[in-house]
């Protein structure tokens, strides 16, 4: 058996970067695997993670950053790497980190020329499956509810509503544009805090699960097909310019009223769009404050400064920091470490400590960006369907006319079924007719007639009274009776051995027919 | 001679029947409806006995009461869950009388054409209706004897198989001879054959050889069919059953026994049609046994079935506000109807909405779980079809699935390649959560994997259903 690999971590080298890719409990469950673990010094210490931590869980303590990229198998780390730390990288280690493939070509040629295998986080394909490695959205999730925290440390009133001896606060009124995970993520941070929270998204379908977070969901006045976010799974995509103003007129109009807004809009690998403009912002009352979780793409509101909380000259707050779960390392160390683990699991599928880079999987092939030597980026599309199923294609509304033309169209269609079953079933009977006798002919029609009342009163039986249904027919069914009573009379000994025991058999299902018939009716009650 | 009277009292039998059957439609009507039934039952066999049927009747009555005394501590003693068996055992009553009735009209043909005009001008009673017949009379008077009997025979061993079939007796597996449908094809054709021989004047040895054919078709045919197919094959039988009797009253000139024929041999077509649709099966696949074709690998099923005890359940009822109970033949296996029928009383009284679900095919007979809940009790307003109850599931918070399979399998409406892709199931995996009571980790009776007990908001609630039950009334009062 090939010696167990070994899994490192450095500490962050960006500066304020205060995240670190293993905590001592996932180190634990990484142990399981089968790894080791390693860890540079101070790595955890930002985070609320000491050495002597680290050590308890078992994991070994390695004092410089050159060292532990040598001795690891596997580097977990945070952020992109650097130039220098891409160049600790051979064709031996397998890099999990952020890695911003899509504007971060030079680093892919690096780790290409290096013949190192990365696994970027951001990369893991939006599917059910891999939602526990999803780690875009657990940074997203705690964004967004820093987001909140932060507008209310810039926010000088309350959230939510009071009526005090001091007098009545309103509730303060909170919009999030934009529902993804770190919008949701706001609109329940807001509302959990009393605030009358609304939230905006081009997609119509998540209306529901805003709704369903206490929050009312901003509508447009708008007639156009809205997009669906499905088909670009689960992500937001341009708006048509009539769109954007009749969503940037909705927001003029709330503007005024708003105390904090909290803009997450993001559409895959774009500058962020500006939905939040300086003539709303002018709107706004003073006091009033603007996170945006945009900031590092360019910002949804205008002015704001990446990294820079400014105030504006009517006294609006707008906070543009990009290094929201850094500010909550502790809780986004453990969950991103998480992912992690995670993403390790799926990678050792024998627990033994050896990583079993399977390119046919779904997961690990979309988030695979440098693979033996190759670029691996972009991914092809994920043979599994995003997030939700496509919502069927609803039956077109009909018209008056339409329904009225296809009931007709309908009632045609019976007619002549039953024109036709009639035609062939009149000439079948004339058939019949020309050639048995007229004795026979009496009873025929009494046969098919009976066969046309039966069919018409069992249509109308009730389903639950199938059975007693069938022991009633069943009694009734012995009515053969009258033949064997008609011949027990007549003829020789064998006719009336034979009708002898006829009537006796169908003496047995007449009663019992009946009789059972009506216990089981007798049970039948009525709550 | 004619019996004027009798023919009043057939007519007033006839309209008795039909009120009977269309009381059905409502559980208060029906209980007069039976009585409907017996009424024109009495009747009918009243104006027999004293106009055409009144040779040897004292022999008559005894024998009829000896019978109505089985039929009434049958009646008495039997459990509600041997519903199934019970009718196909009368169905094979009825279906060899028809056999009986159908040999003597012919011997007693053969008896009336040996006499002289003079003997025959003084005969009475059935013996008189057939001297009066031409010779082309009498030819379709031997087809209709002859496909009475056929049907009475075929109906008489298939009830039988299907009697031991439910009762257990035989492996409710689908078994077939080597040769499989081609011996049945064979044996309807040698039939065929010996019908026309038959009219050419052959004897009576051609009709009972037919007889023993369609004796073995009766067999062979219902042997084939698997025991989750039960409801279709006992309607079916109970609908030859109403055929043969209607045959009969043709070759016997009766009108009242051809109406009723008719109403009984309709109502059985309809119900196996019912079913049918239930499982969105053609009559003739369920007929030819097994399933349809598969048209390529069945889905994979992801995730695995998570057990849970009963803890765990109680404590999902206690939370939950409307619960969804699904029965399946697994219930009546167990006897497990009192039981549930005390879990529903104890929710109910706690303010809780309990209803029943009730697939057309469930269990082993048309509408055999209502009367099993009806049996112990359960109010029937609460227990629905599927067609009343299927859009209530996403607001139901627990489902329990108690015994049933594959009307619950969401490998119908999910995977066009499964077998039962199309057929009409309940959505229970649309409730919140769901829990299923069953013995092992197999599959049902078709031998499909359900993906219902992979969901992830499934919970498999493992052991006898009996057992299960009293598990959990223990924990809640």
């Amino acid at each position: 058996m090939p010696e167990a690999l070994t899994i490192g971590t450095p500490k962050e080298t960006f500066p304020g970067e205060a995240r670190v890719a293993l905590t001592p409990e996932s180190a634990k469950q990484l142990q399981k695997l089968g790894y080791s673990c390693l860890v540079q010094s101070g790595a955890g210490a930002a985070a609320g993670f000491s050495d002597k931590a680290y050590q308890d869980a078992g994991v070994e303590i390695v004092k410089t950053a050159p060292s532990l990229w040598k001795k690891s198998d596997i580097v977990t780390k945070v952020r992109q790497p650097n130039e220098k730390e891409l160049g600790y990288l051979n064709k031996d280690k397998t890099l999990i980190s952020f890695f911003n493939p899509g504007g971060n070509e030079e680093g892919l040629e690096k780790a290409k020329a290096k013949g190192a295998n990365v696994i970027a986080m951001e990369m893991v394909p939006r599917i059910s499956r891999a939602q526990k490695m999803d780690a875009l959205s657990s940074m997203a999730n705690i964004a967004g509810y820093r987001a909140v925290i932060e507008a209310g440390n810039n926010f000088g009133r309350f959230f939510t509503g009071q009526i005090t001896a001091a007098g009545k606060v309103p509730p303060a009124k909170v919009l999030v544009v934009g529902a993804g995970v770190a919008g949701l993520a706001a609109v329940g941070t807001s509302t959990s805090l009393g605030a009358i929270t609304y939230a905006f998204d081009v997609r119509p379908e998540v209306a529901e699960q805003v709704e369903s977070m206490g929050a009312e969901f901003v509508y447009l006045d708008f007639e156009e097909e809205q997009q669906d976010g499905a088909s670009s799974g689960g992500y937001a995509s341009v708006s048509s310019p009539e769109f954007r103003e009749a969503q940037l007129a909705k927001f003029r109009e709330l503007a005024p009223e708003i105390d904090i807004v909290i803009t997450t809009a993001l559409i895959p690998n774009r500058p962020a769009p500006k939905l939040w403009l300086e003539d709303m912002i002018a709107a706004m009352k003073p006091g009033s404050v603007v996170v945006d979780l945009a900031a590092e793409r360019g910002g949804n509101a205008e002015g704001t400064v990446p990294d820079e909380k400014v105030v504006t000259d009517n006294g609006v707050t707008i906070i543009g920091y990009t290094d929201f779960p850094s500010r909550m390392a502790a809780q986004s160390s453990s969950l991103y470490s998480t992912n992690i683990r995670h993403m390790l699991t799926d990678l050792t599928p024998e627990k033994d400590g050896q990583v079993v880079h399977d390119m046919e999987d779904d997961v690990i092939r979309g988030a695979t960006v440098a693979f033996d030597g190759e670029i691996t980026f972009p991914p092809p599309p994920p043979k599994i369907q995003a997030i939700a199923a496509k919502p069927k294609d609803k039956p077109k509304e009909l018209t008056a006319e339409e329904k009225r033309a296809q009931e007709v169209a309908a009632f045609k269609e019976q007619t002549k079924k039953h024109v036709t079953l009639l035609g062939v079933g009149g000439l079948f009977m004339l058939l019949v007719g020309l050639i048995a006798p007229a004795s026979f002919m009496q009873h025929f029609i009494v046969f098919v007639l009976a066969v046309f009342v039966g069919f018409q009163v069992i249509w109308n039986v009730s389903h639950s009274l199938h059975t007693p249904l069938m022991a009633v027919t069943n009694a009734i069914s012995s009515i053969i009776i009258l033949g064997a009573l008609m011949q027990i009379g007549s003829g020789s000994y064998l006719v009336i051995v034979l009708a002898g025991v006829s009537v006796f058999m169908a003496g047995i299902n007449i009663f019992g027919g009946f009789l059972v018939t009506r216990r089981m009716l007798a049970m039948f009650q009525k709550s | 001679m004619e019996f004027g009277f009798t023919t009043a009292v057939y007519v007033v039998a006839a309209v008795l029947f039909i009120l009977s059957l269309g009381g059905l439609s409502g559980q208060e009507s029906a209980k007069r409806a039976v009585w409907y039934g017996i009424v024109g039952m009495g009747l009918a066999i009243a104006a027999t006995l004293i106009g055409p049927g009144s040779g040897l009747w004292l022999l008559s009555v005894i024998l009829l009461a000896a019978g109505g005394i089985i039929g009434y501590y049958v009646a008495q003693r039997v459990q509600m869950t041997e519903m199934p068996q019970l009718v196909a055992a009368m169905h094979s009553l009825v279906g060899l009388a028809a056999v009986f009735v159908g040999f003597n009209a012919y011997i007693e043909l053969g008896h009336v054409m040996a006499m002289g005009h003079e003997e025959r001008e003084a005969l009475e009673g059935f013996a008189a209706i057939l001297a009066h017949k031409s010779p082309i009379e009498q030819s379709i008077l031997r087809v209709e004897v002859f496909l009475g009997v056929f049907i009475g025979a075929v109906t008489f061993t298939g009830s039988v198989i299907a009697f031991l079939k439910l009762a257990g007796k035989v492996t409710s597996k689908a078994e077939k001879l080597p040769g499989g449908h081609a011996l049945n094809a064979g044996a309807a054709a040698l039939s065929v054959i010996l019908l026309i021989m038959f009219l050419n004047g052959a004897g009576i040895w051609t009709l009972i050889l037919m007889t023993l054919l369609a004796f073995f078709i009766g067999y062979h045919l219902i042997m084939g069919i698997g025991g989750a197919d039960m409801p279709v094959v006992v309607s079916m039988l109970n609908s030859y059953s109403g055929w043969a009797a209607a045959a009969i009253g043709f070759s016997l000139g009766n009108d009242l026994l051809i109406v009723v024929g008719a109403l009984v041999g309709s109502s059985g077509a309809i119900l196996s049609y019912i079913m049918c649709k239930a499982m969105n099966r053609s009559f003739i696949s369920v007929i030819l046994g097994g399933f349809g074709n598969t048209t390529g690998p069945a889905m994979e099923v992801e995730g695995e079935q998570i057990a849970i005890d009963a803890d765990g359940v109680v404590a999902a009822l206690e939370d939950a506000d409307s619960v969804i109970i699904v029965p399946g033949y697994g219930m009546a296996v167990a006897q497990a109807q009192q039981n549930v029928a005390e879990l529903t009383r104890r929710l109910r009284a706690k303010g809780k909405e309990v209803r029943f679900a009730i697939h057309p095919v469930a269990g082993r007979l048309p509408g055999h779980m209502n009367v099993l809940l009806a049996e112990a009790k359960v109010p029937y307003d609460i227990v629905m079809e599927m067609d009343e109850i299927n859009e209530d599931f996403p607001e139901t918070d627990v489902a329990i699935i108690i015994g049933s399979n594959d009307i619950v399998n969401p490998a119908a409406q999910e995977d066009p390649n499964s077998p039962i892709a199309g057929m009409p199931v309940l959505e229970v995996w649309k409730a919140k959560q769901v829990f299923v009571s069953k013995r092992g980790q197999g599959t049902g009776y078709s031998g499909i994997e359900n993906p219902l007990f992979y969901k992830e908001n499934t919970r498999m609630f493992y052991g006898d259903a009996k057992a299960s039950l009293d598990k959990l009334l223990t924990q809640i009062s």
